[in-house]
């Protein structure tokens, strides 16, 4: 084997060009043989993770629910216009879909409709009960289950939700809507929710990267500067809640922070606080910003203690001895090495922070709920695909538009773990 | 590699072999947590197990359909039983997520107290939704009316509302000085809504927990976290019987109403849950749950068998009834949706 | 001189007053909790009137607990079985000196740590619903995978880093074939950064409640969705003793994972020397 290893590396060294073309023909193989190693997760994570995001996103512009529930409505209203009067073949048009759409599949677009013109949606499903029985003229039918269908306005509502592709929803993310002329106009105040919700998420999320940042430098900074056992033991008060399951930190702090907890006695038993007013700590804004800073704290720490441990302290000795005061070694030396750390650090946290959920749901108030808490609210709990995939396409957005920064600055191969 | 393939292997058979632990001799019954499930447990869970040998697995819902209807749409229904409230199934019935209950097993629909027998659900406990307040935190005397429930100068102090716009509408109408009897004629109408959106602006931010589940409010006002709370009464009588403490109902304005088996179309154990169902629909098995929680029978054979201690702590009882109103099964049917949307808006802002 | 001194004096003083500070903050609200799972009263409140085991009694004795349990064990076995497995092939690709668009196949490989959890749990409900893998042990397990194999190839790319591609030569020219090379030469030096890639992706899916949340239905019940709905519901010191059980639980991997870390340090200083 060897030996005819050694024959062949000599007979084609005689000739470089075979050699070249040999060694570009192995480069390629090596290429394939990287991607066919990277191909099973690549593909594991394509089909049951990226595929499945992209599904979702589409939902955000769908708007199929009616015209597949209402297919002969749709036909027929395409060649009516507004200025008409509603007329009987709009309703047996109606009234055929009713009787032929399954009940699950008239639901979902009477709710859909509600989006148009709202009280449409009990006023159909109410409607389709007494159609289900009912034979032509339909109009009649129509009119006594609910006024309404005698106006051109209703007719005008189906005919605006009857096309597949909407911007309804990434309208109503940012509390937008179309009125009736098709233009862009804010929602009604009582709707208006929203853009208060994603402001209040980057809100939170910066407030806690930057107490994350006040807490985590100096807690750093001792971590850099100690020895021994001192050393190994704040690194273990850093990694021991890192490697806490999540829901044991939270459920502690709503043990430690309820009215009656183990933060108001304490205060009360020092006699600092009057025991007939224990401090509001939970199910609020001061709640959710402890906890979140609680639990994301060690992803600011480690980052920010990895470049100080890389800081040679003779730089400092060097400022020193050139006779700058300790104030400007710090800002003007130390500062300036760590900084690489505060930013990954701080940029890790804050990308976090904008996707909580589990958290803020249980320590906040129905005020301190981020983007996640109104995603998970609109999938699971009034099954609005729609809105659900508007928020979550803002939401990621947001997120890979950070992802990248952060990949740019410092390079995700540079991410460490544990 | 060949280690690795064995690996695969082996851990595919794992999964396969895991999969169904669960045969035909478990069903999973949906209620409403604490107490209630408990009182549900001793009453019936247990000793049906106990009988048959079916194992009762336990899930809790908060009364949000989504989730429920997202079961059948999706075809992978895993509850079996659901313990639901007269919308929903009046709800269910038209939008067909549940399948239609057979009286002629029961006994027929005549064996039933009215309106306790529903076409996709069956009664099984009257309960009322009331408020109540930690006696010892009002020395000079505690609330009395709805309308204190909304005073919070009178009685000041954090408040629990249930997060959900059921009841919770209804009462901050009646605190407006609605009539118990007239609350949904006004609730139907738009300027009804937002009166009472209006009302509940007036002590938003005294409400520090709205509540999802029925056992948080006796857990609330135990941890002192608040004053008073609605709640249902069961889980109040519950926390006063079994742990001693002193807290009081209002029963003013309260919303009596039903609670009901029910059964999501497609759902894995039908046969099994059926005959569940009509285990508990026999009066002296019904009976039992009201040694444990302050809730009425709804079949007519049932009720003479209620222990005489419990009667006065019963929504139906005549003191308690006196100024209540019933939480009309069609209104929540037709509006549910919309309202939890508004509300959840409203609380948002 | 003495000014600096002092100076340095007032920051160390400083420095430990804020660091300690925030270090104590770390720790005790979870060394706080672990009392609080002895409490023989059902309400959460102090002082407590006296001490009791009956929490973990419960625990121990309630099937809906012990199914959690059961559960949260097989779904994070398998999940770690197949992202480690699919994991360390990656960066065992990813390390190729030849590997094609490396930055853009690991940011993409890395990104399940970065997207939001409940997008990606409302992504994955809604691709579940339509192939049948909702309420299922194996969805779960796919989904949890998901979360998991980032953690693998970022710790496996980390030990192949300090890995002499030389040895992987020194194997074929004595005639190991790439299998045999990789199974006995880079393995047994990586295996370090193998098994620490597995206990974050075993403590990943053991520790995951939003995906499982929406996948899973109540016989799929895991452990941190069980503690969900009782934190949210009632509190019970159930709770607590599952959490001090938990932390338990965390402390022995936390070790497990510095002994790793420790042998890797051991084995590059052996290389360097």
């Amino acid at each position: 084997m060897a030996i005819t290893l050694s024959d062949e590396v000599v007979r084609n060294a005689i000739d470089t060009a075979a050699l070249t073309r040999r060694l570009r023909g192995l480069r390629r193989r090596s290429r394939i043989k990287a991607l066919l190693l990277v191909a099973p997760l690549m593909l594991f994570l394509l089909s049951v993770f990226v595929l499945p995001i992209g599904l979702l996103l589409t939902r955000s512009v769908d708007n199929s629910d009616v015209s597949l529930a209402l297919p002969n409505t749709a036909t027929a209203l395409s060649s009516w216009s507004s200025e008409h009067a509603p007329d009987e073949p709009l309703f047996a048009a109606l009234a055929a879909d009713l009787k032929a759409s399954s009940r699950e599949r008239v639901a979902e677009a009477a709710k859909r409709l509600n989006n148009y013109e709202s009280g449409i949606r009990s006023s159909l499903l109410k409607t389709a009960r007494t159609i289900r029985k009912a034979e032509a003229p339909y109009q009649p039918a129509f009119v006594e289950a609910d006024p309404r269908w005698a106006t051109p306005e209703r007719w005008a509502a189906l005919k605006q939700a009857m096309p597949r592709l909407t911007d309804f929803y990434l309208l109503a993310a940012l509390d937008l809507q179309r009125d009736e002329m098709g233009r862009i106009t804010g929602v009604a105040p009582e709707n208006a929710v929203h853009l208060d919700v994603l402001i209040r998420t980057f809100v939170v999320s910066i407030s806690v990267t930057l107490s994350c940042v006040l807490l985590g430098y100096p807690l750093a900074a001792l971590m850099a500067r100690s020895t021994g056992w001192v050393a190994n033991t704040l690194l273990i008060l850093v990694l021991l809640p890192f490697w806490t399951s999540l829901l044991v930190r939270t459920s502690a702090w709503v043990v430690l922070l309820q009215s009656r907890g183990i933060v108001n006695s304490a205060l009360i038993w020092l006699g600092l606080l009057d025991p007939t007013q224990p401090l509001e700590l939970i199910y609020n804004r001061a709640g959710v910003l402890i906890a979140m800073t609680h639990i994301l704290l060690p992803f600011m720490v480690l980052p920010i203690y990895s470049v100080m441990k890389t800081i040679p302290p003779v730089y400092m000795r060097a400022a020193s001895s050139l006779g700058a005061p300790p104030s400007s070694v710090f800002w003007r030396v130390y500062l300036p090495m760590s900084m690489p750390g505060v930013s990954a650090g701080g940029l890790l946290v804050f990308i976090l922070a904008l996707g909580y959920y589990i958290t803020p749901a249980l320590v906040g108030g129905p005020r301190d709920q981020m983007v996640s808490y109104f995603i998970a609210y609109y999938a699971n709990q009034v099954t609005n695909w729609g809105m659900a995939a508007a928020l979550s396409a803002i939401l990621l957005v947001a997120v890979l538009v950070l992802y990248a920064l952060y990949n740019r600055l410092i390079g995700i191969d540079r991410l460490r773990i544990g | 590699m060949r280690t690795i393939l064995k690996v695969l292997q082996s851990s595919a058979v794992g999964l396969v072999l895991t999969m169904p632990a669960f045969a035909q001799d478990t069903i999973t019954v949906t209620s409403w947590g604490g107490a209630y499930t408990k009182s549900q447990e001793k009453a019936f869970f247990e000793p049906y197990s106990k009988e048959t040998g079916v194992k009762i697995l336990q899930d809790e819902w908060d009364g949000s359909t989504a989730k429920l209807k997202g079961m059948v749409e999706t075809g992978q229904v895993t509850w079996d039983v659901v313990d639901v409230e007269p919308g929903h199934a009046l709800q269910g019935c038209d939008e067909g997520w549940l399948d239609e209950i057979d009286y002629s097993e029961v006994g027929g629909k005549e064996a039933f107290i009215d309106g306790a027998a529903m076409d996709c659900a069956a009664a099984t406990i009257v309960f009322g939704t009331i408020y109540a307040y930690d006696a010892d935190k009002f020395a000079n005397g505690g609330p009395t009316t709805m309308a204190d429930l909304f005073d919070t100068e009178k009685f000041p102090g954090p408040r629990a509302l249930r997060k959900a716009p059921k009841t919770t509408l209804e009462f901050a109408l009646i605190a407006d000085g609605v009539k118990p009897s007239e609350v949904y004629d006004v609730l139907g109408t738009p300027e009804g809504v937002d009166r009472a959106f209006k009302k509940l602006d007036t002590i938003k931010k005294d409400v520090k927990v709205w509540w999802t589940a029925g056992a948080q409010p006796p857990q609330l006002l135990a941890d002192g976290e608040v004053v008073m709370t609605t709640a249902w009464n069961g889980r109040i009588y519950d926390a006063v019987k079994n742990s001693g403490k002193n807290f009081k109902i209002v029963w003013d304005g309260q919303g009596m109403d039903f609670n009901l088996w029910a059964q999501p179309k497609g759902a894995a154990h039908k046969e099994a849950a059926d005959k569940f169902i009509a285990y508990t629909l026999n009066p002296d098995v019904m009976a039992r749950q009201s040694q444990y929680i302050s809730y009425g029978p709804t079949l007519k054979a049932a009720i003479e068998k209620v222990p005489a201690e419990v009667l006065p702590d019963l929504p139906t009882a005549p003191e308690n009834a006196k100024n209540a109103f019933v939480v009309s099964a069609e209104f929540w049917a037709d509006h549910d949706e919309e309202l939890t949307e508004r509300f959840n808006k409203w609380l948002a802002q | 001189m003495s000014a600096a001194f002092s100076f340095n004096r007032i920051v160390a003083i400083g420095l430990w007053v804020v660091g300690g500070g925030t270090a104590l903050f770390l720790i005790a609200p979870i060394l706080a909790i672990i009392p609080l799972s002895f409490n023989a009263e059902p309400f959460f409140t102090y002082p407590m009137p006296g001490l009791s085991l009956r929490w973990y009694n419960e625990f121990f004795s309630s099937e809906v607990w012990k199914l959690a349990l059961r559960n949260s064990i097989i779904v994070a076995v398998f999940a770690t079985l197949l992202s480690t497995v699919l994991g360390t092939l990656a960066a065992i690709g990813l390390s190729q000196s030849d590997c094609p668009a490396r930055a853009t196949l690991t940011a993409i490989l890395i990104s399940p740590m970065i997207v939001p959890v409940v997008v990606a749990a409302v992504g994955i409900y809604y691709a579940f619903a339509a192939v049948g893998l909702l309420n299922s042990l194996t969805g779960l397990v796919l989904a949890h995978t998901v979360l998991g194999a980032p953690f693998v190839v970022v710790t496996v790319t980390a030990a192949l880093s300090g890995f002499d591609q030389n040895l992987m030569r020194a194997a074929a020219s004595l005639g190991a074939g790439p299998v045999e090379a990789v199974l006995r030469v880079m393995l047994p030096l990586i295996a370090p950064g193998v098994a620490s890639g597995a206990l974050f992706a075993f403590v990943t899916s053991f520790d995951e409640v939003v995906v499982a949340l929406f996948i899973a239905g109540s016989e799929e019940r895991t452990l941190p969705r069980q503690m969900w709905s009782g934190v949210r519901e009632t509190l019970s010191p159930t709770i607590a003793a599952v959490a001090a059980l938990l932390i338990v639980f965390s402390t022995l991997f936390l070790a497990t994972i510095q002994w790793l870390q420790g042998r890797a340090e051991l084995q590059k200083t052996h290389r360097e020397e």
